[in-house]
């Protein structure tokens, strides 16, 4: 036997395509051209026909792609995933061609817009529809978020139609996105109300909390006093019970908009997160540090108010538009979605969430969620770690029967979906026994009770409950510190 | 003082002896292994053919793990073991001495001298070399044959059919896996083998194989006399224990390393866990040779405990096993056996879709619960195996039913048509079932 290495390289599955795909191929390419063309205003005399001859287009040829799904058993279906340019990440042309085209559309956004000005005009009618007002560049985004939740939302849907926790979560994020995140919005700048997210709250929504947010949506009349009062209820009540019974899934994986592109839009990345410890580390510096960032500048706006500006001044309002600039703009969109194809679906929730972080916080210490390991199941395949979106290294709790209370995991359930032995189950239960030991542990207790001889053969050697005690710690196996 | 302890394999048998060693102990710890550098999930071989994962993705441990816990890895082949001189060669570096030995070698492929065996493109799954070959071979082909209706054959058609490859699968008997499976379980997987569009041929074996000028297979001829057509032949008939340097040396073997209830060898010193051990007698292990990743994990943390000073019996927990069958999960805990048995009654419930199967098997005499076999359906293990070791009756089992399921939330739930199958069978003895309550209270109460 010669010794080998295993750098060896796997070919990607000859990418087959039906004729019918090859058909919304051609379909996509024009959709795709409607739209760009539009850049240089082309068309844009004719912006309801330019914008929903190119969604139409798009959607059909979406769907034409998701039949895949469909023409195959329901199950779980990961196959070429890592074979597959697109999706190989780093490695990847394409994943590559794609954080850039997906990074380079929010710098344009944000500080090039004038380019987009004959695009945002193809947008007017639904805007004048919904709002009542003319199309400006976040109604444009707003527009292209929505869809893309919706239209990879239903890729979602073929893909795990075996899986209900998926289905209902899935039409959950959807309807969220489109009702409260959009059509909601869109309405109260038609009655002239503030512009205002039901589904979206301090810290998360940094601004809610401050003064200036309160006094402007106070000022405007009764429904923005609702709104103030809507927001408080929200984060000092709702987030610690609803976090307390089912953990942070209920707003990551369920309500939340960014949450929701990630889950519909960032699925074919999830594998891209990376589940090092030293990820893990990172991690933890960086998204504590935002939270210390908005407490300290909602903190600080309020001193602020309070004193009428006398003790801090300017400073407090140069603090928060840095922490709008860095955590809100560059951090939420540039970096949070452009990157989906280097570092996985979730980089914004997983590095920068203030949200996140905080129900994170309650999620571990003040939760009834966990992921219980079933037994001796584990065969260490590893599938669960590279599907979990949050990088978070499922099997090192798995593979030693121990349940996961992680506050980074936000509950999306496809560690369990993917798992091939039943190993993984989320769940809401009695608080005690949350933090078990490994259960493969108890296997040998169970067998050292059964087996009559044992105390007598092992008397005055190592107790009998000693066979508890090994519990290997993070930092006895992975130099955590 | 501190010891050598010396392992050769780094299979989950011999990793798990390494991380207990090393928790109880301050042992020099040293693996050799001739395959990989460093430990992977060879459960998980399939998924890295599929695309599913890397092979660094099957690494339970990252690699900075060994060295922080002080266990040398050395990536080479034994050669030879001299157990009185207390040596081993390697066949690059230098010999090494050892004051404890763990031999954890693990299974090779098991072939049974069929014409053209030796081809290009003929080939068992056991190793990376193995995944290596089949990468080679399985390029741009036209069918594939798979032959041997057990775990390892199904895992390669399924790599096979993710790849687009139109797989033909010989299976010697009437149905798929039915020296282990009762028949309606058998049958379910025969139809989901065929929902994926593999062509299963029952009760066809292998009588040779034929190759072309290159000397790789071209087609196979069947029991039934056809000849198929194939560019790559996967042979899964079976492991047998790899002990080729073993057998050269002082250590008694049979068809594995003979070992003792502690896992020891004849000789001094020298232990043997995993696939490659074998008991010298029977009720020691569930078989004599157990051939599981969880008996190669049970074994490894027991030698441990021998190793470092606690004489510690080998006694498996409670027989339990999983495999997936394209999309179909199965688990099993307690005893189900593949034949009807005398004494024995069978609860079974199978699904309209014929996807799920719940069995429950019982004495017929006092009515105690004796396994189960679950198809499409999760239960909890260490519900299940509580209720076999506290010797629960079929009533009390299906009262707490609701309890066990670990299907994900708002999956449906098949427990009641379970608990109506068996009060239509035993109308004067009807069963309810008890509301879901407290269920990790009832684990670890
Ligand atoms: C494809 C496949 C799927 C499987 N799926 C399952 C499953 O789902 N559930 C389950 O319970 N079991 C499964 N098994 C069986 C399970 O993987 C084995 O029982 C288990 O891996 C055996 O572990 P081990 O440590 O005894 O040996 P191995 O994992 O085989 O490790 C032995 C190691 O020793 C090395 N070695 C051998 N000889 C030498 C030498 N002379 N010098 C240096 N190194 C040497 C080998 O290179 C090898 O790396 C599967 C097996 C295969 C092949
Ligand atoms: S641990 Fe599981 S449920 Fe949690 S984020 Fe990761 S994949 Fe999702
Ligand atoms: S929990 Fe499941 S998916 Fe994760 S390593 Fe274990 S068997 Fe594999």
């Amino acid at each position: 036997m010669q010794r080998y290495d295993v750098t060896f390289q796997l070919t990607s599955p000859t990418a087959k395509f039906t004729a019918m795909e090859r058909v919304g191929m051609v379909i996509l390419g024009l959709g795709l051209l409607t739209w760009v063309v539009a850049l240089w205003g082309i068309g844009i005399d004719q912006p309801a026909l330019m914008f929903w001859g190119g969604l139409a287009a798009i959607a059909t040829s979406a769907f034409i792609y998701f039949q895949r799904y469909l023409n195959r058993p329901a199950g779980i279906n990961n196959d070429g995933v890592w074979l597959n340019s697109a999706m190989a990440g780093v490695k990847g042309l394409v994943g590559w061609t794609l954080g850039i085209v997906f990074t380079g559309f929010y710098i344009i956004l944000y500080w090039q817009d004038a380019w987009l000005a004959n695009f945002v005009t193809i947008f007017e009618p639904l805007s004048q529809l919904l709002r009542n007002q003319p199309a400006d560049k976040w109604f444009m985004y707003g527009t292209l978020y929505t869809l893309a939740v919706l239209i990879m939302g239903v890729r979602m849907l073929y893909k795990y139609r075996h899986n209900k926790y998926q289905i209902l979560r899935t039409i959950s994020v959807m309807f969220f996105q489109l009702g409260f995140a959009f059509l909601i919005p869109s309405l109260l700048v038609m009655f002239n109300q503030p512009e205002f997210y039901f589904s979206y709250f301090w810290p998360l929504k940094y601004d809610y909390l401050w003064p200036s947010s309160i006094d402007w949506l106070t000022g405007s009349g009764k429904l923005g006093v609702f709104m103030v009062f809507w927001g408080g209820l929200m984060f000092f009540l709702a987030t610690p019970i609803l976090t307390f019974f089912y953990g942070k899934r209920w707003y990551c994986s369920w309500v939340c908009g960014c949450g929701g592109l990630a889950e519909t839009l960032g699925d074919p990345f999830r594998h891209l997160s990376d589940n090092s410890v030293k990820a893990w580390k990172y991690e933890r510096y960086i998204i504590h540090g935002v939270v210390v960032f908005v407490v300290v500048t909602t903190a600080l706006l309020w001193t602020n108010s309070a004193t009428s500006g006398a003790v801090l001044g300017q400073a407090s309002a140069s603090f928060s538009k840095w922490y709008g600039f860095l955590i809100g703009l560059i951090f939420a969109g540039v970096v949070g979605t452009g990157f989906y194809p280097i570092f996985g679906n979730r980089v914004w929730c997983r590095f920068g969430c203030p949200m996140a972080a905080t129900l994170g916080m309650l999620q571990k210490w003040f939760s009834r969620f966990r992921i219980t390991t079933n037994g001796g199941q584990c065969i260490s395949c590893g599938n669960c770690s590279t599907y979990c979106e949050m990088g978070i290294d499922v099997r090192w709790y798995a593979q030693r029967g121990q349940n996961i209370v992680r506050s980074s995991c936000v509950g999306c359930g496809v560690c369990a979906a993917v798992c091939p032995r039943g190993v993984l189950k989320l769940e809401n239960g009695p608080r005690e026994h949350r933090y078990n030991g490994p259960v493969l542990i108890h296997n040998d207790r169970v067998s050292v009770v059964l087996d009559d001889d044992w105390q007598a053969e092992t008397k005055g050697m190592m107790p009998v409950h000693q066979e508890d005690i090994p519990v290997l710690t993070d930092s006895d196996w992975k130099g955590m510190g | 003082m501190s010891k050598n302890v010396v392992i050769i394999g780094n299979g989950i048998a011999g990793v798990t002896a390494a991380r207990y060693i090393r928790k109880w102990s301050d042992f020099n710890i040293t693996i050799i292994s001739a395959e990989t550098k460093h430990f992977f999930s060879r459960t998980a071989l399939m998924y890295i053919y599929m695309g599913h994962m890397r092979y660094q993705d099957t690494k339970p441990y990252e690699d900075h793990f060994w060295e922080k816990n002080r266990i040398d890895l050395i990536h080479d082949r034994v050669t030879g073991i001299d157990a009185a001189g207390k040596s081993l060669s390697l066949e690059q570096g230098n010999a090494i001495n050892y004051d404890v030995l763990i031999i954890a070698t693990g299974s090779k492929s098991r072939f049974f001298g069929w014409p053209g065996q030796d081809l290009k493109g003929v080939q068992g799954l056991y190793g990376i070399p193995d995944l290596e070959a089949m990468e080679t071979y399985t390029k741009d082909i036209n069918r594939a044959v798979v032959v041997g209706g057990g775990l390892i054959g199904i895992e390669m058609v399924e790599m096979l059919h993710s790849r687009n490859i139109p797989v033909t699968f010989l299976v010697r008997e009437t149905n798929y896996f039915e020296h282990l499976f009762p028949l309606e379980e058998s049958q379910i997987i025969n139809q989901e083998i065929r929902d994926h569009h593999v062509d299963l041929q029952l009760q066809t074996e292998l009588k040779e194989a034929l190759g072309d000028n290159d000397g790789r297979v071209r087609a196979i001829v069947s029991s039934k006399d056809e000849e198929i057509p194939c560019q790559f032949l996967g042979l899964t008939t079976g492991v047998a224990p790899n002990i080729g340097i073993v057998e050269a040396s002082d250590v008694e073997t049979n068809r594995g390393v003979l070992v003792d209830e502690f896992l020891q060898t004849n000789m001094p010193d020298v232990y043997a866990i995993g696939d490659c051990a074998e008991f010298r007698e029977d009720g020691i292990g569930y078989r004599r040779i157990d051939q599981l990743w969880y008996t190669g994990r049970h074994q490894g943390k027991t030698v441990a405990r021998t190793i470092c000073g606690v004489q510690q019996r080998y006694n498996p927990p409670l027989f339990f096993n999983s495999a997936k069958f394209f999309s179909i999960e199965y688990q099993t805990y307690g005893t189900i056996s593949a034949k009807p048995e005398e004494g024995i009654e069978t609860l079974l419930w199978i699904s309209d879709r014929k996807k799920e199967l719940i069995r429950i098997n019982y004495r017929k005499d006092n009515q105690q619960v004796v396994g189960f076999n679950l198809l499409g359906i999760r239960f909890r293990h260490a519900l299940c195996e509580k209720w076999l070791l506290e010797k629960r009756t079929i009533d009390y089992v299906l009262t707490h039913l609701a309890e066990a399921n670990f299907d994900p939330e708002f999956y449906k739930k098949y427990e009641p048509e379970l608990v109506a199958t068996y009060n239509r069978q035993n109308p004067d003895n009807p069963v309810q079932m008890a509301p879901k309550k407290g269920v990790l209270a009832n684990i670890f109460g």
